[in-house]
């Protein structure tokens, strides 16, 4: 892996201490050796395990459910049905659809309608057997088109009809008239199918609960969210949420998955307050596929209108979401497949048409990137194959359109920094692309793409002017330094990210921090870790608390010395005078005339987003504090006899604003690819008539150590005027152009467009089929179900670009 | 079903444990032992979180009885580590970045120590070869293919 530095100051005097470094995080020691205590890991005395009844059935009325054998069993302790969690939740306020158990029906195959806690996995499974429900099938919705037709029961209600559970529609500037300045106009259409996150620990959940008067649930669980955790709980237990302290466990692996409130959550909580016993459930990895929240399929069509020396004039959208089962962030999905199109692109008009239908298949939720990487997919395509058809190297129309750093989007998105150029240029070098594309022999390729990602939803899920982050502080006699935050570690490195951005503030090393994480006791709020939030948000919060307990420290040790706080430095574990530094004192000491002059030595920060939505309705969905960049270069190899496609090589160049841990950020980035590769090539989930059939990790098919190519990441440093130290994200961004970079390069290959996910052997045979039959040569969706999107909400375009202050 | 009484030897200690005997080692390590350091990722074989050592080969310890492996030297994660001392392995792991999550690094680091025991300078095909059976969501491997090479460097340069 190399690493390209465009910051020149990350060397210079001023540059930083930790920031920037490659020292391994702080987590993984405890990681390497199994000390690590993952929520499946926790036992506590007389614990109870947990399992939950799932539907056999995907849409049915709940007749009759009876537990009476299944409580008589010996060793079975508490028994719970939809009847006894009859409150509805859900992770958004404008979709609480779901319950903890079916109540009146079944939405899907595998959903939760029973639970039992009995003394060891033998007796609950022999219980779950023992528990009567009698269904009363209804006609299953399996797709898309399923959604779309008028005489089917409607899943989210009573009666038949069509399957709408969101819509939108919005136009930005004057998109006929762009479209009439056009030389040649475009169309396709692409699919995207749904896959999964398939973390590799399976969701689990402990709770305990501490009788009255306190009457106290502590819940250590597996969640990306202990903030909407906590919220759920209170709600669905209908306790204070001062009576319910949430533990975010460390994470073992979440992209997303791991974001909503689950049924075996609030069932082992349920379930610990019947019993007054500790009570675990851990997921089987079939449930973890029904569970899911992953990528929503979904089917695109994508219009432009480009002038002949490939300068963009409009550009439409319309999408159609499966949204599976339920409402999840289905609201803030079906507008993030139309919100970032134009914060990489300079788009002087563009219209927005999306619908997003429930079917009755396991819901659909966030996945890294979340909403984004289907219309990316789509976009990127298609502007590969507006450049083969005005003759434009697939890199020079893109340079030709390219967003400008501080700028506003068509739709209201502000851009700070943008170093796509500089992404674009470092792998273009060092692929030898202008050498490679549409050069290379017969059954290889090249493709390429750019993508922009979010650095945390600018605003909250649950609207309020509350701060999104706070941090605080506490440093002890000892010198001591403690960090609290809620914000939580599934991997990406949270916890190391807060104690570095600490320690170099306070001239310590990040080993020397401890941490306390994700408690909803301990810790100050943060809203959780999701849209690629944390870095920017977390980060800024510790900054202030850190530049806080700074202060106090520089005011005791200029009393003390006589040196003005202005002139003093920490570094290297000493406060020192920054024009004679061996006027100083250690850290230690310092932190002792501190405890005198300045207590308590307690301090907080928080951060709150900007104002940023634009002056419409679904404004809230897209708008960010700053966004990363990305651009992607693929080589690979496509077998015309048998389809099969091998990636050699990827080049890909990432503006995270700064790196805060090269070797963590670049970690973040390969690990993009990767699943970005994943998603292209094999990952996809296969319903036959409304049954996954592949709930398993032999059968979801996932890259090995074998199928992953090598990977040369260039990170490039913007310095984001509002980021942390100039930190953006690395978590999500880079996953969002590999997956379109790939089929471009396939095409490169074999001359064959596949225009859905994955890209699988067969799919690229039959190109080649149609190609030899003289067709078109493509493989990919021909129709849309007819829709009304009704008639466009128009938003006149922002006046003037932003200027940076 | 009634409980049995087995003699385990893991990590080089003796463990008199009363055991169901249709539970597995992987049940029993977690549960009995309570090493949990060894993970469950599927208990069906297919992702690898569950490895650990039975007479220096890995095996999935989901798919074997804890009767079987009695009278076996049985290895696990918690057994890499000497005294304070981390494994050249688990070292080069922090250092590369190969552990995210973390979810997948015991079985990952047991399966390269028995690669690095019966090879010590594998190539970099090698190393993929022998740890295809493991799977990990988080790092696209080739952080772990680094440290695999570092600690196998750093293992021939102390012998």
């Amino acid at each position: 892996m190399t690493a390209v530095t465009t910051d020149p100051r990350q060397t210079s005097a001023r540059g930083t201490a930790v920031v920037g470094g490659s020292d391994p995080r702080i987590d993984v020691h405890a990681k390497a050796t199994g000390q690590t205590m993952y929520a499946d890991d926790i036992h506590l005395p007389r614990m109870l395990v947990g399992r939950l009844l799932r539907s056999p059935y995907r849409h049915a009325k709940i007749l009759r459910v009876d537990v009476t054998q299944a409580a008589a069993l010996p060793g079975v302790h508490g028994i719970l049905t939809g009847r006894d969690l009859p409150i509805r939740y859900g992770i958004m306020p404008v979709a609480q659809d779901e319950h903890a158990l079916a109540l009146h029906k079944v939405r899907y195959h595998g959903e939760p309608v029973a639970a039992v806690a009995a003394i060891n996995e033998e007796v609950a499974e022999q219980a779950l057997r023992l528990i009567e429900v009698e269904y009363e099938e209804l006609a299953p919705v399996s797709s898309i088109e399923d959604a779309m037709k008028p005489g089917l029961p409607l899943i989210d209600g009573e009666g038949l009809g069509r399957q709408v559970n969101r819509r939108a529609t919005l136009e930005f500037g004057d998109v006929a008239g762009g479209f009439e300045r056009a030389d040649r106009s475009y169309e396709d259409l692409f699919f995207f199918e749904g896959n999964t996150h398939l973390p590799m620990e399976e969701h689990a959940a402990v709770a305990q609960w501490e009788p009255e008067p306190r009457g106290r649930v502590t819940i250590w669980s597996s969640t990306q969210v202990p903030h909407y955790l906590h919220r759920a709980l209170a709600r669905v237990l209908e306790l204070p949420p001062g009576r319910i302290r949430v533990v975010a466990a460390p994470v073992g692996g979440g992209f997303g998955g791991k974001s909503d409130p689950f049924s075996h959550e609030v069932c082992a909580a349920r379930l610990a307050m019947i019993t007054g016993r500790p009570v675990k459930f851990t997921l089987t990895r079939e449930e973890v596929f029904y569970a899911h929240r992953g990528r929503h399929p979904v089917l695109m069509r994508v219009r432009t209108g480009f002038k002949e020396d490939g300068t963009l004039t409009a550009m439409t959208f319309r999408n159609m979401l499966d949204g599976g089962a339920f409402g999840s962030y289905g609201p803030a999905s079906t507008f993030y497949t139309g919100a970032l199109q134009a914060v990489t692109y300079d788009v002087p008009a563009y219209k927005f048409e999306a619908v997003r239908v429930l079917t009755n298949k396991p819901p659909c939720g966030p996945k890294r990137g979340h909403g984004t990487p289907q219309p990316r997919f789509a976009l990127e395509c298609h502007l590969d194959k507006v450049a083969t058809d005005l003759g434009i190297d697939p890199i020079d129309l893109r340079l030709r359109n390219l967003i400008e750093p501080f700028s506003r989007t068509i739709n209201y998105m502000r851009v700070t920094t943008c170093g796509l150029r500089e992404c674009i240029e470092l792998v273009e070098t060092a692929s030898g692309w202008r050498g490679k594309h549409g050069k290379l022999p017969y059954g290889r390729g090249v493709g390429f793409a750019v993508s922009g990602y979010m650095c945390g939803a600018g605003l909250p899920i649950n609207r309020s002017d509350s701060s999104q982050s706070e941090v605080q502080i506490k440093v002890d006699r000892g010198g001591g330094v403690t960090v609290y935050s809620m914000a939580t570690d599934i991997g990406q490195g949270s916890d190391n990210m807060l104690v570095t951005f600490v320690a170099e503030v306070l001239g310590l090393r990040p080993r020397d921090i401890a941490l306390i994480a994700s408690d909803t006791d301990l810790t100050p709020i943060d809203l959780g870790s999701y849209s690629s939030r944390v870095t920017f948000m977390a980060g800024n919060a510790a900054v202030q608390a850190a530049q806080r307990m700074r202060d106090k420290i520089f005011a005791a040790v200029s009393a003390d010395l006589g040196v003005p706080s202005e002139e003093l430095v920490a570094r290297d574990g000493r406060i020192f005078d920054g024009d004679d530094p061996s006027v100083g004192m250690d850290w230690r000491a310092a932190v002792q005339t501190a405890s005198v002059r300045e207590p308590p030595l307690v301090t907080a920060g928080s951060y709150k987003a900007p104002k940023l939505a634009g002056p419409y309705v679904g404004s809230g969905v897209g708008p960010s504090p700053a966004y990363s960049y990305t651009a992607a270069i693929v080589e690979l190899e496509c077998d015309p006899e048998t389809g099969v496609v091998d990636v050699d090589r990827v080049w890909i160049g990432h503006d995270l604003g700064k790196a805060v841990n090269r070797v963590a950020a670049e970690g973040q980035i390969v690990g993009s690819v990767y699943m970005a590769l994943g998603e292209a090539l094999f990952e996809e989930q296969v319903f036959r008539r409304g049954y996954l059939k592949n709930p398993s990790i032999l059968e979801y098919r996932s890259p090995t150590f074998l199928e992953m190519p090598e990977v040369e990441t260039f990170l490039v440093e913007t310095d984001d005027p509002e980021g942390p130290f100039g930190a953006k994200e690395a978590g999500q961004g880079a996953l969002l152009p590999v997956i379109p970079a790939v089929a471009n390069a396939i095409y490169d290959a074999v001359g064959v467009r596949v225009d859905e996910t994955p890209i699988s052997p067969d799919k690229v045979l039959e190109g080649l089929r149609q190609q030899e039959q003289g067709n078109e040569p493509r493989v990919g969706p021909k129709k849309m179900p007819d829709f009304d999107y009704g008639e466009p909400v128009k938003v006149d375009p922002p006046g003037g670009r932003w200027v940076a202050p | 079903m009634r409980k049995e009484l087995v003699e385990l030897k893991i990590n080089g200690e003796a463990y008199e444990l009363a055991i169901v005997p249709t539970h597995t080692l992987l049940e029993v390590l977690r549960e009995d032992a309570v090493l949990t350091g060894t993970k469950h990722g599927c208990e069906q074989g297919e992702c690898g979180l569950c490895t650990v050592l039975v007479d220096g080969s890995p095996q999935f310890s989901c798919l074997m009885l804890a009767v079987e492996a009695q009278g076996s030297a049985i290895r696990t994660v918690e057994g890499l580590a000497r005294g304070g001392e981390l494994h050249p392995l688990q070292q080069a792991f922090a250092e590369k970045g190969a552990s995210q999550c973390g979810y997948c690094s015991p079985g990952m680091l047991v399966s390269a120590q028995a690669l690095l025991e019966r090879n010590p300078a594998p190539t970099r095909s090698e190393i993929r070869e022998a740890l295809a059976g493991n799977l990990c969501r988080c790092t696209g491997y080739l952080a772990i293919l680094d440290a695999v090479e570092l600690a196998a460097a750093r293992l021939r340069s102390a012998a």
